[in-house]
C-alpha cells in the first residue's frame, strides 16, 4: 500500500503548509484544478435537463406520444379486452364481424382481445433485456476503461468475441442448448446488447480518467472502484441515456423477432410476435391477425427510436452550450 | 519490419485467434447440455438403443478435449459430421446448396441497397439540414427502428397479397430445386434485407460526408478558389470513400444475421432457414456448423474491412497516428 502511504504523507505536508489538498494538487499539476463537470446541480441537470431539453424537439414529442400510446394500450388492454385471449369466439380465421371486430385468429380466438393482451410481454421483456445489457455494459466498460492492466485486455477481447456473432444467431445458439425459455431469451438478448455499450463507456472512461477531478480523487486515496462509480459514471449520463434508447429499440426488434421465429413466448400466450408466427399462414384470408400486431410492433419501435433521436439532438445541444461557456 | 505488413499481420492473427475462441465457445455451448447429451437431444421418448447409438455416433464417451479436436479437425477437412434428424445426411451436403442460396440473396440485397443508400447518404450530407436531408433522416430513422420481419410482412401485404399482386406469394419456393430456376422468388426477400440494411449505410455516409466537407483540406481547397465540382471530386469524395468500404463489409456482415428472420419468413432455402429448423429440432451438428459459418463470415468481412482501411488511409499506411 505504498500509494496510500504517499497520500497520507502528502496530506500531512499539506496540513503543515495550511493549504487545501486541492490547492496543493493544482500547484503540483502546474495549473488550476478543473472541477468535475457533473457535480451538484450539474449532476441533476443531466438526469432531468436532458430529457426536458429533448422535449423541445418535435421528433421527441411525436416519438413520446407514439410510445406512450402503445404502453398505455399494453397496460390497460387486458382490462378492456372484450373476451379472454384464450377463449374460442369465432371460426378459425373468421372475417371481422359484430362479435369480433377484427375477426378471429388461427384457432378462432378474438384478434382484438389477443392484441390488447399481447403487448405486455414484448414491452416488459425488452425493457428488462435492455436494463441487463446496460448494467453489464456499463460495469464492463468502466472496469476495462479504468483498469490499466490485463483486465482491460481480457474484457475488451472477450467483448470482441461476443461481437463476432450476429445478435440473433447468438441467442439462437443459447436457446438451442436449454430450449426456449423466457429468462434465457431476456438474458441472451441482454448479453448481446452489452458489448457495444461497454465500448462506448470504455471510450468515455479512458478520456475522463485523465482529467483533473479524477486525479484529485486518486491523490486523496479514494478507491478505484469508488472513483469509477462516483466520479466517472455521473459524467457519462448523457451518452448512456442515448444508448438506453438505442438498445431498447434493438431489444424490441430482437425479442419480437425471436417470438416470431417461435423461440420466444410459447403458445397459448398472447404475444404480438407469436401472433404473427401463428397467423401468417392465413395472411391471405384474414390479414388483421397479422397486420395489427405487426403495425403495433412497428409503431413502438419507431416511437422509441424517435425519442432517442431527440435525446441525441439535445445532448449535442448541451455539449455545444458548455463548449461555448 | 515495415509498419504496414506488421499491422496487417497483427490484424490477421487477431482474426484467426477470434475464430478459434469462437469455435471453442460454439463447441462448449452445445456440449453444455445438462445431463446426458444424447438423451437430451433425442427427448424423453427415446429408446435406450437409439441413445446408445447416438452416443456412439457423437463419440460422447471420449474426453471433451478430444471431442473438440476431432470436431475442429473434421471441419478443417470439410467434414462437419452428420445431421441428427431424419436420414442423417452429412451436414456439408445438407448445407451446400443453402450456403449458395444465402450468398446469392445477400449479394442481390447488397446490390440493391448499397448504390442507392450511398447516393442518398452523400446527397443528404452535401445538402445538410435541407428538406431533402430532413426527409431522408426521418426515413432512415423509421427503417432503422423496424425489425426485419416487420419490413418483410409489410412488403408481402403490399406487393404479394392484399394490395398489389405483382410478386409471387411466399411459400412457393422449391427447396430441392436450384435458386437460379426460381429467381422471381428472390426479389421480395432481397428487397426486405436491402430496406433493413440501407439506413445504416445512409447515416454513416452522411456523417462521413459532413466530416470531410468540414475538414481543413476541403476548406483550403475552397479558399484557394477551386470550383465546387473540383472540391467535391478531387478532395471530398476520395476521403469519403474510406468509410464506404467499412460500410459495405459491415453491411454484408449484418446481413449474415439478417437472413435468419427473412429466410424463415419467406421460406427461403438458405442457412438462416436451416438454422431455425435445426434449433427447433435440436440438430446439434447443423447448429454448430451454421453458427460457426456465420461467425466466420462476420469475422472475415470485418477483417477485410480493416485491412482495406489500413491499405487505403494514408495516415495508417505511413504509420503516423
Amino acid at each position: 500500500m505504498s500509494a496510500n502511504d504517499s497520500v497520507s504523507a502528502g496530506e500531512r505536508r499539506v496540513d503543515a503548509l495550511d493549504v487545501s489538498p486541492d490547492e496543493a494538487l493544482s500547484e503540483t499539476l502546474g495549473h488550476d484544478l478543473e472541477p468535475s463537470p457533473a457535480r451538484g446541480k450539474q449532476r441533476r441537470r443531466d438526469w432531468v435537463q436532458l430529457p426536458l431539453d429533448a422535449l423541445h424537439y418535435r421528433v421527441t414529442q411525436a416519438g413520446l406520444a407514439i410510445s406512450l400510446f402503445i404502453v398505455a394500450m399494453a397496460v390497460v388492454g387486458p382490462y378492456i379486452a372484450p373476451y379472454s385471449p384464450y377463449e374460442f369466439v369465432t371460426a378459425p380465421y373468421a372475417k371481422p364481424s359484430a362479435t369480433a371486430w377484427l375477426g378471429g385468429d388461427n384457432l378462432g380466438r378474438d384478434v382484438v382481445s389477443r392484441v390488447l393482451c399481447g403487448g405486455r410481454t414484448v414491452l416488459s421483456l425488452s425493457f428488462i433485456a435492455t436494463a441487463i445489457g446496460m448494467i453489464l455494459g456499463v460495469v464492463l466498460g468502466l472496469v476495462a476503461g479504468y483498469a490499466r492492466t490485463v483486465i482491460n485486455e481480457v474484457i475488451m477481447r472477450g467483448l470482441d468475441v461476443l461481437l463476432a456473432f450476429p445478435q440473433i444467431v447468438f441467442v439462437l445458439l443459447i436457446i438451442s442448448v436449454l430450449g426456449p425459455q423466457v429468462w434465457l431469451l431476456v438474458l441472451g438478448v441482454g448479453v448481446t446488447l452489452a458489448p457495444p455499450i461497454a465500448r462506448v463507456v470504455y471510450g468515455v472512461t479512458v478520456e475522463i480518467k485523465e482529467r483533473d477531478f479524477v486525479m484529485a480523487a486518486e491523490s486523496l486515496g479514494v478507491s478505484h472502484l469508488k472513483i469509477a462509480f462516483t466520479e466517472i459514471l455521473p459524467n457519462i449520463v448523457s451518452p448512456l441515456m442515448v444508448e438506453f434508447g438505442l438498445n431498447l429499440t434493438f431489444a424490441i426488434g430482437t425479442i419480437a423477432s425471436l417470438s416470431f421465429l417461435g423461440f420466444g413466448m410459447q403458445p397459448p400466450a398472447a404475444d404480438w410476435g407469436l401472433m404473427i408466427n401463428e397467423n401468417r399462414v392465413g395472411l391471405v384470408i384474414q390479414p388483421y391477425s397479422v397486420f395489427v400486431p405487426v403495425t403495433l410492433i412497428a409503431i413502438l419501435a419507431i416511437g422509441v427510436n424517435l425519442v432517442t433521436d431527440g435525446v441525441a439532438h439535445a445532448m449535442i445541444g448541451i455539449d455545444r452550450d458548455t463548449g461555448s461557456a | 519490419m515495415p509498419v504496414l505488413p506488421k499491422l496487417i499481420l497483427r490484424r490477421l492473427a487477431l482474426g484467426l485467434l477470434t475464430l478459434m475462441v469462437i469455435s471453442v465457445l460454439v463447441f462448449a455451448a452445445t456440449e453444455a447440455l445438462p445431463g446426458d447429451t444424447a438423451s437430451q437431444i433425442l427427448g424423453k421418448s427415446a429408446t435406450p438403443e437409439r441413445v446408445e447409438r447416438l452416443q456412439d455416433q457423437l463419440g460422447l464417451d471420449r474426453p471433451l478435449i478430444v471431442q473438440y479436436f476431432s470436431w475442429a479437425g473434421g471441419l478443417l477437412r470439410g467434414d462437419a459430421g452428420h445431421s441428427l434428424v431424419g436420414i442423417e445426411v452429412p451436414v456439408t451436403q445438407l448445407l451446400g446448396s443453402k450456403v449458395v442460396n444465402s450468398a446469392v440473396l445477400m449479394l442481390v440485397a447488397a446490390l440493391m441497397s448499397i448504390p442507392v443508400s450511398l447516393l442518398l447518404g452523400s446527397l443528404s450530407g452535401r445538402f445538410r439540414d435541407g428538406l431533402f436531408d430532413a426527409s431522408v433522416s426521418l426515413g432512415s430513422l423509421t427503417f432503422a427502428a423496424l425489425p426485419t420481419f416487420v419490413i418483410g410482412i409489410a412488403l408481402i401485404l403490399l406487393l404479394a397479397t392484399q394490395i398489389l399482386h405483382v410478386l409471387p406469394a411466399v411459400s412457393r419456393v422449391q427447396h430441392s430445386a436450384s435458386i437460379w430456376s426460381q429467381m422471381e422468388l428472390l426479389w421480395l426477400p432481397a428487397a426486405t434485407l436491402a430496406l433493413a440494411s440501407a439506413p445504416f449505410i445512409v447515416r454513416m455516409l452522411r456523417g462521413s460526408m459532413i466530416e470531410v466537407l468540414e475538414s481543413d483540406y476541403v476548406q483550403m481547397a475552397r479558399l484557394k478558389g477551386a470550383p465546387e465540382r473540383i472540391v467535391l471530386q478531387r478532395h471530398a469524395l476520395p476521403n469519403a470513400i474510406i468509410p464506404v468500404i467499412q460500410v459495405i463489409a459491415l453491411n454484408l456482415a449484418w446481413m449474415a444475421g439478417g437472413v435468419v428472420t427473412v429466410e424463415y419468413l419467406f421460406n427461403y432455402p438458405g442457412i438462416g432457414w436451416a438454422l431455425v429448423d435445426a434449433v427447433a429440432n435440436r440438430d446439434v451438428p447443423v447448429i454448430q456448423a451454421i453458427v460457426l459459418l456465420v461467425a466466420a463470415v462476420y469475422v472475415t468481412l470485418n477483417l477485410i474491412a480493416d485491412i482495406l482501411t489500413i491499405l487505403i488511409s494514408p495516415r495508417l499506411r505511413t504509420g503516423l497516428h
